[in-house]
């Protein structure tokens, strides 16, 4: 009897190890598995987000193709300032009326046989410009449009703390207005004034080389309306694309290459005065 | 928004030479000043506590508990003027549940949390656990809750657990001194490490704001604890108050030095930027920079505070001069802020230009705000003195001690 006992005794004692075992592994499994599971969480969505794979863009559907490389050529001897682009632009992509908000805007250069250069570009160009002095003094006047550089390696897409804003992967950079939290770091840190904060939205904007229309096959609204072919829209991959002409042809240079932001807009016969 | 437009348009006469069009509006204004005035309030309060933990400057004693009070109290508030400014600051979460790993903003949660959680009320409650446990038993009503809850149940007060707890506050304080360089040091990153900017973008911008933390919390600490000594009519410890001005005038000299290297620095590699930063300083930022940040809250204060403190004046005059610099030192910190804030955006990344800034007086991001946002440490800082009573007197302190 007693021998029974014992045995039972023991056999409780085993059950309760057991038991003692498997609380103990569990917590051990909790502790292991809960800051794995966070991580992987974190992580996996934050790499998704910036990736943009979760973004609405408007690409009616279809996937972005990572076979093609958007860029855009810009022909300084070619643009006469008409500032269509500027205007069609806003009429496009519904930009606010302001002048102080603008996607892309045209700078006129006057540079004086002595002294600084004087630029304006006021309310972006789409007014034109007013008539200059002629005084004999001027050494050499010239228009550059500006926009959205869409860098290769976009300093807006490294500090955007939450990735809305991101390079798709036919190399434009974009902006998810439904994830933006509105912190302003991204227009801090584009070397180009090419971002703002949408007044309404209260969230950043920018030139998206009209998306909406490149994913169709269609031109961007400023390349389609430009009277004299200053801006070229095309293809880096793509040999026959009409940018590669222009790159071909003329003394190129991008602005403030020494960021190393490996802009894909790229300016023909540029003075050194543009910045 | 048309009313802001309206202003601006007004003060299209002040703009100098060309800027770009999507520049006229100023993107981080005084609350962004106001934020890494905060921050560092709190590095240079939690730094001067570990002075007397860690490296036993007993001197320091009766200001420990009160600086790691005041750190809590602006650390609370440090994250609000960021969460104002944001477009959508309902989604400020998503920093948290998705963020970019590249952003320096990003680490903004980890490290406040890390900071907050870890670092500060760890500290605290270690160091106030016998206290609590003992107000949980002497205190009535509804704060011998509040006490008996926050001592979280651990309610042993042998000499084996409040020596556990004096251990473990110093290797809270241990970790805490990097965590509190981290805090500060990754605001001076999150300016420093912007390329486009030439003003912000300098691999010294950390040190420089980890410096000028220090030199502003605890010259912080120095005044709450003149005035609460003050209203409490205790006799201000003279040494505690000299030790704590030695400090004080130390950490000043080391962050003008990383100040003027930095100009010289700039000065010396005259880059792109060196004719537009030239005309900002000149121009734009004098008053701010050269008279307010420069002349009042550094040299100024600096000659005072080594005149008080290796000069033969009577105490009283101490107090007074200890007094009137550390509120200067205050308005030189802010000062530096702006400088870096908002004199990093009123030059055209053209180069070409400069802008102008009028602070408003209304609004999420006026003069009001920011003025409410700097009282709130204050009443918290009360509240908090109130609750946890930071007031190590000689006889306490020995008691602590042994």
């Amino acid at each position: 009897m007693s021998i029974d006992n014992n045995n039972c005794s023991d056999e409780a004692n085993d059950r309760k190890h057991k038991k003692d075992v498997g609380r103990r592994q569990f917590l051990d499994w909790c502790f292991k598995a809960v800051p794995a599971g966070i991580t992987l969480f974190t992580f996996g969505l934050s790499s998704k987000r910036s990736s943009g794979e979760d973004t609405k863009t408007s690409n009616n559907g279809k996937a972005p193709n990572s076979e093609v490389s958007y860029a855009m050529a810009v022909d300084i001897k070619k643009c006469i300032g008409c500032g269509r682009c500027a205007a069609a632009c806003k009429k496009e992509n519904k930009v606010p009326d302001s002048p102080y908000y603008v996607r892309t805007w045209v700078e006129r250069y006057v540079i004086p046989k002595k002294g600084e250069p004087m630029i304006d570009s006021p309310n972006a160009g789409i007014d034109g410009f007013p008539d200059q002095p002629e005084n004999g003094d001027v050494l050499k006047t010239f228009f550059v449009p500006k926009l959205c550089n869409h860098c290769d390696n976009p300093p807006c897409v490294q500090v955007c703390p939450v990735g809305a804003t991101f390079k798709s992967p036919d190399g434009v950079v974009l902006v998810d207005d439904s994830y933006c939290v509105g912190c302003r770091y991204c227009i801090q840190a584009c070397p180009y004034g090419a971002r703002y904060i949408h007044p309404e939205k209260r969230v950043a904007d920018k030139c998206t080389f009209c998306y909406h229309r490149i994913s169709k096959g269609l031109a961007p609204a400023c390349v389609e309306v430009c009277p004299t072919q200053a801006r070229v829209f095309g293809d880096l991959k793509k040999l026959s694309s009409p940018i590669h002409r222009i790159l071909q042809f003329n003394a190129i240079k991008t602005l403030k290459p020494e960021l190393n932001t490996r802009p894909k807009v790229f300016y023909a016969n540029a003075d050194q005065e543009v910045r | 928004m048309e009313h802001a437009i309206q202003q601006t348009a007004d003060a299209l006469g002040s703009f100098a030479g060309y800027i770009y069009p999507n520049e006229y509006f100023l993107q981080w204004e005084l609350l962004i000043v106001l934020y890494p005035y905060l921050t560092g309030l709190v590095a240079g309060a939690f730094i001067l506590a570990s002075l007397e933990r860690v490296f036993r400057v007993k001197a320091l004693m009766p200001v420990y508990r009160l600086a790691l009070l005041t750190a809590l109290a602006f650390l609370i508030v440090a994250p609000l003027p960021l969460l104002v400014h944001l477009g959508h600051p309902e989604r400020s979460f998503e920093m948290f549940l998705t963020p970019h790993l590249t952003s320096a903003m990003a680490m903004f949660g980890f490290v406040y949390a890390w900071y907050l959680l870890v670092v500060l009320l760890l500290e605290i409650w270690f160091d106030y656990r016998r206290d609590i446990v003992i107000f949980s038993q002497e205190k009535k009503g509804f704060l011998k809750y509040f006490y008996k809850l926050i001592t979280l149940g651990a309610t042993d007060l042998s000499e084996k657990a409040v020596k556990f707890d004096d251990k473990a506050g110093k290797l809270i304080t241990f970790i805490g001194i990097p965590s509190a360089f981290l805090l500060h040091g990754y605001v001076g990153f999150i300016f420093g490490s912007i390329k486009a900017n030439p003003w912000w973008s300098s691999v010294l911008m950390p040190v420089v704001f980890l410096f000028s933390a220090i030199v502003s919390g605890m010259a912080a600490v120095l005044l709450v604890y003149m005035v609460t000594s003050w209203f409490r009519w205790k006799q201000i410890n003279m040494a505690c108050l000299n030790k704590l001005s030695e400090f004080l005038l130390y950490a000043m000299i080391l962050d003008i030095a990383l100040e003027i290297l930095d100009f010289i620095h700039r000065l010396y590699e005259s880059e792109e930027s060196i004719h537009i930063l030239s005309r900002l300083v000149t121009d734009r930022l004098f008053i701010s920079l050269v008279i307010s940040q420069l002349l009042i809250g550094s040299i100024i204060p600096m000659f005072a505070i080594a005149m008080a403190r290796f000069g033969t004046l009577p105490d009283e005059m101490r107090r007074v001069f200890y007094f009137i610099s550390a509120i200067l030192i205050q308005v030189g910190i802010f000062s530096m802020r702006w400088n870096v804030v908002v004199g990093g955006q009123m030059f055209s990344k053209s180069f070409h230009g400069l802008t102008t800034y009028k602070v408003h007086l209304l609004g999420l991001e006026g003069l009001l705000m920011t003025m409410c946002l700097l009282v709130m440490p204050l009443i918290i800082l009360f509240v908090l003195a109130k609750l946890l009573p930071p007031w190590l007197e000689p006889d306490t302190a020995k008691a602590n001690e042994t």
